[in-house]
């Protein structure tokens, strides 16, 4: 009857052994990538790490932490905003002025969740919104920026940008193309990182805490979960990335306008299918909804308005039919994790 | 007396977005429903309008008349099919799928419209204005508000004093009991945005005789009429009306001072109300 | 005449079976007690014949029909009212909406209308335009009978209607079913007050763990039997 029983407890799983293994080997790829690729593949890779990165902070929200915000676009345009001030108004290189937009979404985060936290469900959804677009109309009236209309980074500002002549010598090309190479670069190290610290974060005991107040909001702070304090965290976090990352993007682009950099669509809504095609509430999800979603944009390039009614239909199926996004589908299949979070109670006899 | 102009113009620009807001409230009252693509509906009721006026050569009126069980159906049908299998506690589900629907929309009016923008024409009644004691007032607003009034005044009769207003009650509060009093939550529920549809319809017909529209407008349109519903408290049709002032009046007054400041100023009252009041003006008692 | 009856009825909630196969009828005209300690699947029972829950398998026949596959809408209409557990008035509807909506899938000529059920219960026509939820426990058990009865049904299923009320309200309430029988309607009452149940019934169902475990006049069973029927035989 009583024979010993040893245990362990483990999160890997052996998919997710292979899985790191193959992951590195893609990081090494990624990181040589610009060795052999041309221009316009690292501008779509580009676009690809910066959304990946946008739709892994929105799945932070929506998907653990229960925060839906229709309003991330304020910080991707505050994040860009900020760094163009830098550059602008203090002559900031441009690649550490990128930072300054994580510092300025990370404020504008602290009085929206002072906001909207004291609101409920829908009421969340359309209260970040609403902020978003107070921030868009105030900015616009930022005449030295450009106003309405917008501005452009000067163009001393990105031809000396840092990084840029080392990477132009060391594979042999022109500075506009250097700077691509580093855009890519920086949005590869950004969505990364991003993975990283929100795998991390899941795996830690906050994160198991998250997952807690998910599954069941009253048990939880039962077992002493503060889940405000959790989604503070959460939410200051989401919005220092994403405004980083709209730095990123803006710097890329080096033309802002407040429409532009404030658009629900693109920086909300696109994100919103990214992660509900690929599977919300999985850290795979988002990665798979990025393929998809820019293989559809591929596709469909040529038939105008029908690519966005495409994409329509597909996340509205999607979410009637699969609301676990295509990761769901593939784990009830196969069972991988590529992420395990779950921990698992090893007994040995 | 030109802050009693200001004033005035407010109120009835309140009017309009209270119709924007009129539907979304009673989809958002009976069930939880947050819907993204109601501007957008509104948006394609005004090109449903057009199309009748184009094609037939009647008056926007009697268009509005044949638009209005057209827009019925596809509420009703849209509830049937996709809308109810978003029900449930969880908010994502409606969000998604009718952000989804949102752009569905949007395309398939560009697609079938282009981008050009649009203006339902109303003749000389356009540019007809009346003097209300002091001040003079566009025709056109004035019809847009007390159309607001009607049709709110109507909507709460219906749901104050018929049998179907009732069960739309019923069912809000607890819809597997009402199935006991042989009331079919999902029948009822597609009723009740079928009815969203036609005050949509009238919306849309004020939305497009009042300004130029293109099939991406809808978004914006939207944005105030939640302000609106969210100010006045969830399910209660005369705080829409009131809410729609609010942003209505913040907007004309932050206007007179600033042209640029018009939109922000009715955003900006929205968030000091709901800073003081999360759940609007006039919440209702239990939830 | 069997107006109403169960034929190895089950039913499930996810996984967990709550019924095993219940033998039920009722005649017409018939008052029928259901007890059953706390979980026995009493209100289980009542829910699949009023169509809340899907029969998993077992047939439902009420006046020679199969009803099994109808929802809970259609068997309304077909005439089966039920008074729920917990009352469950609509907090948005006054006590007089209240009774009206019970009219709302089934509109009949009969005895009960709003006037005759004020006749029943004389309290709610004083308070007829407050909200249902303001009344006492025993105020709103009326308000949730009466109703029920608003559709004219042939059967009243009654889930413990005595629930967390007075003795003396119970009694006023139960002073009413002689009336309710009187309009030709068959009833069911759910009870875990077995005295109460051996009063009112001409028949007495009892449930164990999801099954029937004894059945008969009231006359007929002792005590011990009962005891033994509802908390299992003792060792
Ligand atoms: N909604 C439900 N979900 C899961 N199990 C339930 C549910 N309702 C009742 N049960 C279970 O079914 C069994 C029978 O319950 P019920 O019919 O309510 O018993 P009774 O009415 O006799 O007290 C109990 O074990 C109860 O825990
Ligand atoms: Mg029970």
């Amino acid at each position: 009857m009583a024979n010993p029983v040893s245990y362990r407890v483990e999160t890997r799983t052996r998919a997710s052994g292979r899985a790191a293994i193959a992951a590195a080997a893609l990081v090494v790829l990624a990181i040589g990538l610009p060795a052999f690729a041309g221009r316009s593949l690292l501008q779509d890779m580009f676009v690809i790490l910066s959304m990946l990165t946008l739709a892994q902070c929105w799945n932070l929200l929506a998907g653990y932490a229960g925060l839906v915000s229709v309003g991330q676009q304020a910080f991707v345009g505050i994040g860009a905003y900020a760094m163009f001030a830098g550059v602008i108004f203090w002559g900031w290189d441009p690649v550490p002025a990128i930072l300054l937009g994580g510092v300025a979404a990370a404020v504008l985060a602290i009085p929206t969740a002072f906001f909207a936290f004291r609101l409920a469900g829908a009421y969340f959804a359309i209260g970040t919104w609403v902020i978003a677009e107070v921030v868009r109309l105030s900015v616009a009236q930022w005449k030295s920026l450009g106003g309405g209309t917008g501005t452009s980074l000067p163009r001393e500002a990105t031809s000396d940008m840092m990084f840029v002549e080392p990477i132009a010598s060391l594979f042999g090309l022109r500075d506009a193309a250097a700077r691509d190479v580093l855009a890519y670069w920086l949005a590869l190290a950004l969505a990364l990182g991003t993975i990283a610290g929100v795998y991390a974060l899941l795996r830690s005991r906050q994160g198991l805490a998250l997952a807690a107040v998910r599954d069941n909001r009253v048990a939880a702070r039962a077992v002493g979960v503060d889940a405000q304090r959790m989604n503070w965290v959460v939410f200051v976090a989401a919005a220092a990335i994403t405004g980083i990352c709209g730095g990123l993007i803006y710097m890329q682009t080096a033309r802002i306008s407040p429409d532009a950099a404030f658009a629900v669509l693109d920086w909300t809504g696109y994100v919103i299918f990214i992660v509900v095609i690929g599977g919300i509430g999985t850290i795979e999800g988002p990665i798979l909804g990025v393929i998809v979603f820019f293989a559809l944009q591929r596709l469909l390039a040529d038939y105008g308005s029908w690519y966005l009614l495409i994409l329509g239909v597909i996340g509205i199926a999607v979410m009637l039919f699969a609301p676990r996004g295509l990761w769901g589908l593939i784990h009830d299949r196969t069972g991988i994790d590529l992420f395990p979070i779950r921990r698992r109670l090893i007994i040995k006899k | 007396m030109i802050w009693v102009d200001t004033i005035v113009q407010g109120v009835l620009l309140g009017g309009l977005y209270a119709l924007f807001a009129a539907g979304l409230s009673l989809v958002f009252g009976i069930m939880r429903l947050v819907n993204l693509a109601h501007g957008d509906l509104i948006v394609l009721a005004a090109y449903l309008i057009l199309f009748v006026v184009t094609v037939l050569g009647v008056h926007p009126l009697v268009a509005v008349l044949l638009a209005a069980p057209m827009m019925f159906a596809i509420g009703w049908g849209l509830q049937r099919l996709i809308l109810t299998r978003t029900l449930g506690d969880d908010i994502l589900p409606p969000l998604l799928v009718t952000f989804g629907l949102s752009i569905v929309i949007q395309n398939a009016l560009l697609e079938g419209f282009t981008a050009d923008s649009q203006r339902i024409p109303m003749g000389a009644i356009e540019t007809a204005s009346v003097a209300l004691g002091p001040v003079s007032v566009g025709l056109i607003p004035l019809l847009t508000f007390a159309s607001a009034v009607l049709v709110i005044f109507a909507l709460n009769q219906l749901f104050y004093r018929t049998s179907l207003g009732r069960a739309f009650r019923a069912v809000s509060d607890d819809p597997t009991t009402a199935q006991l009093m042989g009331i079919r939550p999902a029948s009822v529920f597609a009723t009740a945005t079928g009815i969203a549809m036609v005050v949509v319809t009238i919306a849309a017909l004020y939305l497009g005789v009042r300004s130029n529209f293109d099939p991406t407008i809808g978004p914006a349109r939207l944005i105030y009429a939640f302000e609106a519903v969210i100010i006045g408290g969830l399910g209660s049709l005369w705080g829409t009306l009131a809410g729609g002032i609010i942003i209505g009046v913040a907007q004309t007054l932050g206007g007179s001072i600033n042209p640029e400041w018009q939109i922000l100023s009715g955003h900006i009252a929205f968030l000091v109300v709901l800073l003081i009041w999360p759940r609007g003006l006039f919440p209702r008692a239990f939830d | 005449m069997t107006l109403l009856s169960t034929h190895g009825l089950t039913a499930f909630y996810g996984d967990f079976q709550a019924l095993f196969g219940v033998d039920l009828t009722l005649g017409a005209g018939e008052t029928l007690a259901i007890i059953g300690a706390n979980g026995a699947g009493k209100s289980t029972l009542l829910r699949s014949v009023c169509g809340l829950i899907p029969a998993a398998s077992g047939m439902i026949r009420f006046d020679g029909a199969d009803v099994g596959a109808l929802s809970a809408p259609e068997i309304m209409a077909l005439g089966i009212a039920m008074v729920p557990e917990g009352r469950r008035l609509f907090p948005s509807l006054s006590v007089e909406e209240n009774l009206l909506i019970g009219t709302y899938g089934r509109k009949t000529q009969g005895t009960w209308s709003l006037s005759t059920v004020y006749d029943l219960f004389p309290v709610l026509r004083e308070r007829r335009h407050n909200p249902g939820t303001a009344l006492s426990g025993g105020q709103q058990q009326m308000v949730a009978i009466g109703r029920a009865l608003m559709s004219n049904p042939r059967v009243l299923l009654c889930d413990e209607i005595s629930l967390g009320l007075a003795p003396v309200v119970i009694k006023d309430i139960y002073a009413a079913l002689p009336r309710i029988k009187e309009g030709g309607t068959s009833v069911i009452v759910v009870e875990q007050d077995i005295g109460q149940a051996l009063r009112v019934a001409d028949r007495v169902v009892c449930m164990m763990e999801g099954r029937i475990t004894l059945e008969g006049t009231p006359a007929r069973l002792t005590r011990a039997v009962i005891h033994d029927a509802y908390f299992g035989a003792r060792v």
